[in-house]
């Protein structure tokens, strides 16, 4: 029983990460329509960040600034910010295709740079010498866990109370109106371009401090958890869950995981030992499949946007699908 | 430095071709096709299956052809590739692109493709194994051109770039020459104004895919041919083809040739300057530059 | 008119489901006619010379040409049927130099395309020497001409054409509308649109008033360029007359 429940704190925080990810995404591509290709990039940023500046001294490379806590996770979620802020300047201006493929080649270039940069980030061995907040006070069981959990569930609340508020909002408004209709948001002397950015920004923030989250929580951090899958995983998560609504973008994160983590299981445990070795290649297999299915099944996900009407009495303007069918 | 060159120049032909295909699909059904580079994978293992197979019915195809190290049975099996991929790029756009296309948006199209690229790399994989495979296993001789300095080429080398460069020129012809090519043109400036003009919308986007499914084939067994063929293929090319695409600008043919040229040169002198495990980053560097400084690259038009 | 060689019937047509821009139109048009629509901005004039060019999903009635229903057909094949259309704003290809123009409008007539090509050369001057130039390059009424150039190279029996003269000079604006006319003599039928309502309604035989996707008013040209409501709210007969 205590093994079971232990699992399920486990898995939960795991989930929980995750989903402030998703989160963080859907403001992005749920809520502005951005496409961000390179979801690890910024999620990565946050993770290295945090422990680069509130590890413990390095012999080989860069760390060792030992910030509290708090402050080296608001540091790492920064870090994602700035890179955000970077690449929104170069390419929201752009075809929004060149976003997505941008952030895609952030992506691989973090890797990249992870991996070989060992004065930066300890290269392929990965970084480790960080001491997990509040050790002293909880242990390093389940107690530790536990609470761990706690703390990353209030944050998931949180970012959630906030972008639910954010996207009530006027400036939440705003976005959708240029998520749907870019040459009238213009029109009504907004400037897409920078509001986009902002959501940009913001979004990455958010994935960003779900990076540092996550490498808080294994204290260590190597190439090996950046690799360009992870962005996958994220957006399944968020097209299953329902692009757009912050319930689906939770809801989609613990799904996905679950059947992750159960695939992953069933596949160790049912299939032939021949086999094994290709678990991985199984599990984006079925990634792929859903991610797919959902695109020509069910685009709006599980649980899907609420309309929200922009005028009264005016139905949303149906986008004009390309003549290209 | 000049051997170098001479790599880049021979990668660059490899991703030129990858890149023309790109460009087109990118052009006239507006998406990042994040899939295109799983066609040079497709390529790849299927001229490997054909190569075994015509081997096999008839040995001494397995002869090679001159000093190359490509035999026989591999430049059948390079046309048999090209239709197979072809095919493969059709059927994908059928199952799925074709049905994303009537319901989402285009960026809907950029995430399918995200998918789709995830299932072919991972079926290619579970069919052919994770590991690394060759065409040939004997060892080609490079010929020494100079030793002062040292520039080394084998004659696969020259073989692919002279191929690729055929290629490129028949397809210059096609385009510039035919009324097909004029009509390819026409729908990627104007859907609604070609099919007015008479053009067959369905047949012009499955021509482009049969198109870029062809040259992708090319490109993957001549990658096949100077590297070795994984089931990474796909990932590793992704973003060398992407940033072919946007330097020479989405939509420009000859852009996407000189854009080819441009990033698998640079790919490679850089190694010159940076470690070699970060040539990876190179071709992003390049895209950045590119955003920079002429964001529509070098032959594209602006568009909406 | 029982000869009408085109007839829209009870037509409702928009570009996404449930929202009909054209919510009842009839039309009939006679062969070797020039009938001309016209109407407010956004009435759906546009709308409704695509929807017969196959370019608008219709959700009900029909449209008959030579007697068949064509309300399903593709663009394409409405155009090797002999329907041609010329839209009112890019309808060239601007990458294409004009002879590539021409030779993809004449890719489906075969053996008779070099005779055809000098045709329309002989009878569009400013094209044949400009042939090699890309026809982005183009003046406005130099473009309006290779657009109708264009259509016809395959030979139409109905060519549909919306605002040929907007944005022309008035010379050249004249020109094109005089050439539409000139066709009708070969057998062809003209269906245009315009906002050069006096010019258009001078030349045409037959005119359709329409406003908010519904036929106002139809009669013959001659007809509607005399009646005093028509001249007062088209042709700003009472500002003329006030002043
Ligand atoms: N491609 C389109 N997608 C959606 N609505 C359109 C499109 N083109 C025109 N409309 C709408 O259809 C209505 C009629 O337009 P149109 O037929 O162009 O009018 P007209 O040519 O009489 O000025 C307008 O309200 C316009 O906004
Ligand atoms: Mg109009």
């Amino acid at each position: 029983m205590i093994g079971f429940i232990s699992y399920a704190v486990f898995f939960s925080t795991v989930a929980s990460i995750l989903a402030i990810a998703v989160l963080g995404l859907n403001l992005q591509w749920g809520f502005t329509g951005l496409f961000n290709g390179g979801v690890v990039a910024f999620f990565g940023a946050g993770a290295y960040g945090t422990l680069i500046l509130g590890g413990t001294p390095q012999a080989d490379h860069l760390g060792g600034f030992g910030l509290i806590y708090p402050l080296a996770l608001a540091g790492g979620a920064a870090v994602a910010g700035l890179l955000a802020w970077v690449v929104g300047i170069l390419t929201l201006r752009l075809r929004q295709d060149y976003l997505a493929i941008a952030t895609f080649g952030i992506a691989v270039t973090f890797e990249n740079v992870m991996r070989n940069a060992e004065a930066l980030s300890g290269g392929a061995k990965g970084f480790r010498g960080f001491e997990r907040p509040l050790r002293d006070l909880f242990g390093d069981g389940f107690g530790y866990n536990l609470a761990f959990f706690c703390f990353v569930l209030a944050l998931l609340v949180g970012v959630f109370l906030f972008l639910e508020r954010l996207v009530r909002s006027p400036f939440g408004r705003l976005l959708r109106a240029i998520r749907e209709d870019e040459d009238a948001a213009r029109s009504l002397g907004k400037s897409p371009a920078r509001v986009r950015l902002v959501s940009f920004v913001t979004g990455s923030v958010i994935i960003g401090l779900a990076g540092g989250l996550y490498a808080t929580f294994y204290a260590f951090i190597s190439p090996q958890d950046v690799l360009p899958t992870l962005t996958f995983q994220i957006w399944a998560m968020l097209i299953v869950g329902g692009a757009g609504n912050n319930r689906g973008a939770v809801f989609g994160a613990f799904l996905i995981w679950g059947g992750w983590t159960s695939s992953g299981w069933a596949l160790s445990r049912f299939a032939p030992v021949e086999a094994q070795l290709y678990t991985g290649s199984i599990q984006y297999i079925l990634i792929g499949s859903i991610i797919v299915t959902m695109l020509l099944w069910r685009p709006q996900g599980l649980l899907p946007e609420r309309l929200v009407i922009s005028q009264a009495g005016q139905p949303r303007k149906p986008r004009t699908t390309g003549s290209m069918t | 430095m000049i051997q170098n060159l001479a790599d880049g120049i021979l990668v660059g032909s490899v991703l030129s071709l990858g890149a023309i295909g790109l460009t087109l699909v990118m052009h006239m059904l507006r998406f990042a096709n994040f899939s295109h580079a799983e066609l040079l994978s497709i390529g790849a293992y299927a001229a490997l299956v054909f190569d075994a197979v015509f081997a096999a019915i008839l040995p001494p195809l397995a002869a090679k052809i001159g000093p190359l190290s490509m035999t026989w049975a591999l430049a059948l099996a390079l046309l048999a590739a090209i239709a197979i991929t072809g095919a493969s790029a059709l059927l994908i756009d059928r199952l799925v692109f074709r049905r994303v296309r009537s319901k989402g948006s285009e960026l809907s199209m950029v995430f399918a493709s995200f998918g789709v690229a995830m299932i072919v790399r991972n079926v290619t994989g579970l069919l052919f194994g994770l590991g690394t495979q060759l065409y040939s296993r004997d060892i080609v001789f490079a010929v020494v051109v100079s030793r002062d300095p040292l520039l080394l080429i084998k004659p696969d080398q020259v073989f692919v770039l002279a191929a690729a460069l055929l290629v490129m020129v028949a397809l210059h012809l096609v385009l510039t020459r035919t009324t097909l090519g004029f009509a390819l043109r026409a729908v990627a400036e104007n859907p609604t104004l070609a099919q007015v003009n008479g053009v067959n919308l369905g047949r012009m986007i499955a021509l482009v895919w049969v198109l870029g499914g062809g040259l992708a084939a090319i490109a993957g067994v001549f990658y096949g041919l100077t590297n070795q063929i994984s089931p990474m293929i796909g990932r590793d090319l992704v973003l060398p083809v992407f940033a072919a695409t946007i330097v020479g600008g989405i939509g420009s043919v000859y852009g996407a040739v000189l854009g080819g040229f441009i990033v698998g040169v640079a790919a490679n002198v850089a190694l010159a300057v940076l470690p070699s495990g970060y040539s990876p980053s190179v071709p992003f560097l390049i895209i950045l530059a590119v955003l920079l400084v002429r964001p529509n690259g070098l032959f594209g038009e602006a568009r909406a | 008119m029982g000869d009408a060689v085109l007839r829209a019937e009870g037509v409702v047509a928009g570009y996404v489901p449930d929202l009909p821009i054209l919510k009842a139109v009839d039309l009939a048009v006679r062969r070797a006619s020039v009938t001309v629509i016209i109407g407010p901005n956004g009435a759906g004039k546009s709308t409704l010379i695509k929807t017969i060019a196959g370019l608008v999903p219709l959700s009900s009635g029909r449209i008959i040409h030579d007697g068949a229903d064509i309300s399903r057909i593709r663009p394409d094949r409405l155009a090797a049927q002999g329907i041609a259309y010329v839209p009112q704003m890019d309808n060239i290809f601007r990458t294409l130099t004009i002879r590539q123009n021409l030779d993809l409008a004449l890719r489906r007539a075969g053996a008779e395309a070099a005779g055809r090509l000098e045709d329309l050369y002989a009878r569009f001057p400013p094209l044949a020497d400009k042939r090699n130039e890309k026809a982005g390059a183009l003046s406005g009424g130099q473009r309006q001409f290779l657009a109708v150039a264009m259509a016809l190279a395959a030979r139409p029996s109905l060519i549909l054409m919306d605002e040929p003269s907007a944005g022309l000079s008035p010379k050249a604006a004249q020109e094109v509308l005089e050439c539409a006319r000139g066709l009708t003599e070969q057998g062809v039928t003209i269906l245009l649109v315009e906002q050069n309502v006096k010019q258009a309604l001078r030349l045409a035989d037959h005119c359709y008033i329409l406003a908010e996707g519904r036929n106002q008013l139809d009669g013959s040209a001659a007809d509607l360029l005399s009646d005093p409501v028509v001249g007062e709210i088209y042709l700003g007969a009472r500002r003329k007359g006030a002043a």
